[in-house]
């Protein structure tokens, strides 16, 4: 998006530019002047350098989002067992606090880097930019973005990545989706995780959640998982297996920017 | 590595209001009385906080005295089967007219900065309008 040609404007919101032009004068003597820039532009822009960034290493970048305690990291250390000596991998941690994630990913013998984001709830594109300068990229296949664990803000903010991942632990009740649907709506795949938990609690419906995220006119897949028992884990391995592919046929087309709605990000 | 930054409603308003000084010094404004901002349900931002974060990020700058104005923006779909655009429910974003699933959205996410209304600082020329 840029500052001033209107491409933020799609036929749906249009109208919402007054007719007066660029530049008026009001009755009272002041000047009123039409902007129309994204608040977000220089997340933004940021975010579309790091994914340029990504590209010439051509490292597949997946943000990984869920509420605080969906299994995450949990996640991420079947994911890390299962592939490694297969993909070279590496994860940065945002928490609010504690450096306790990417402790969990270097006993690992994984490079993560951990941001401390202090009192904001989400990751920025600028946080992940600093956070580039402590990993080498060469040689890696796949960087996994743990983002702070929450459900509204997180869904705002690119952070460069290729594809985000959103969890929904079977704890948390299958109507997640409904409730929360900026987030569900930017999700590239949905891991119903803690499956292992469903036979315990006995109301959560995984269709049902699926039902719910097509209700956000969301085509992503479902699948249904846990890290601790396994179940499931082959088919989240094969999806990430074949979007590093997939990802790296794009690269020569430069086509890996993600749309989202009336916004490219 | 550590950030201190506060709840994204703020984060948000200090970008508006550092696009909103870089308005109004390029125009040689001496302060800014209105700031008009439109808001879509499925941006992620809520209208009350949005409000409630931008006097502290608006003070000491240009805009510290301006009114902020909100505007939320309404959800639309374009459907991908038999073309109708209807308006929605931000959690219920399929077709309004044949309830297919399959839609583009058309509006809804906007997060814009769409007009702001200042006094100029500037001498005026005779040729200004």
């Amino acid at each position: 998006m840029c500052e001033s040609c209107g491409c933020n404007l799609t036929h749906g919101n249009e109208h919402l530019v007054a007719a007066d032009g660029h530049l008026a004068r009001t009755s009272s003597g002041t000047e009123s002047i039409e902007v129309l820039k994204g608040l977000l532009d220089a997340n933004d822009h940021q975010a579309r350098h790091n994914r340029e960034h990504f590209n010439q290493h051509r490292v597949f970048a997946v943000n990984l989002m869920s509420s605080p305690g969906a299994g995450k990291t949990s996640l991420l250390e079947a994911t890390i067992d299962a592939l490694a000596g297969d993909l070279n991998m590496a994860v940065i941690e945002g928490d609010l606090e504690t450096e306790n994630d990417a402790m969990r990913i270097r006993d690992k013998g994984i490079a993560a880097i951990q941001i401390s984001t202090g009192s904001a709830c989400h990751l920025d594109a600028h946080m992940v930019h600093s956070a580039l300068h402590e990993l080498t990229l060469d040689e890696l296949d796949v960087l996994f973005i743990e983002n702070v664990g929450n459900l509204v803000c997180p869904a705002s903010f690119d952070l460069g990545q290729h594809r985000n991942v959103t969890l929904l632990s079977s704890p948390e009740g299958d109507d997640k989706p409904a409730k929360y649907p900026v987030m569900f709506r930017a999700a590239d795949l949905l891991l119903i995780t803690k499956s292992d938990l469903m036979e315990v609690l006995g109301d959560f419906d995984p269709e049902r959640a699926g039902a719910y995220l097509r209700r956000l006119a969301n085509p992503a897949p479902v699948l249904v998982l846990s890290a601790r028992s396994g179940f499931g884990m082959q088919a989240w391995l094969d999806w990430i297996r074949e979007e590093i592919n997939l990802h790296r046929r794009r690269l020569p087309q430069e086509k890996t920017d993600r749309h989202i709605g009336s916004r490219t990000v | 590595m550590k950030y201190w930054q506060p709840m994204h409603e703020l984060a948000i308003c200090q970008a508006l209001i550092a696009q909103v000084a870089a308005v109004a010094r390029s125009e040689h404004a001496s302060s800014v009385t209105d700031v008009y901002v439109s808001v879509g349900p499925l941006s992620g931002v809520e209208c009350p906080l949005v409000r409630s974060a931008f006097p502290f990020a608006a003070a000491g700058t240009v805009a510290g005295e301006a009114t902020l104005h909100l505007r939320q923006t309404p959800v639309r779909v374009s459907c991908e089967d038999c073309g109708a655009e209807t308006e929605v429910a931000a959690n219920r974003l399929i077709c309004g007219r044949c309830s297919n699933w399959r839609t583009q959205l058309i509006s809804g996410d906007e997060l814009l900065l769409q007009r702001v209304v200042m006094r100029s600082g500037r001498p005026r020329r005779n040729n200004d309008v």
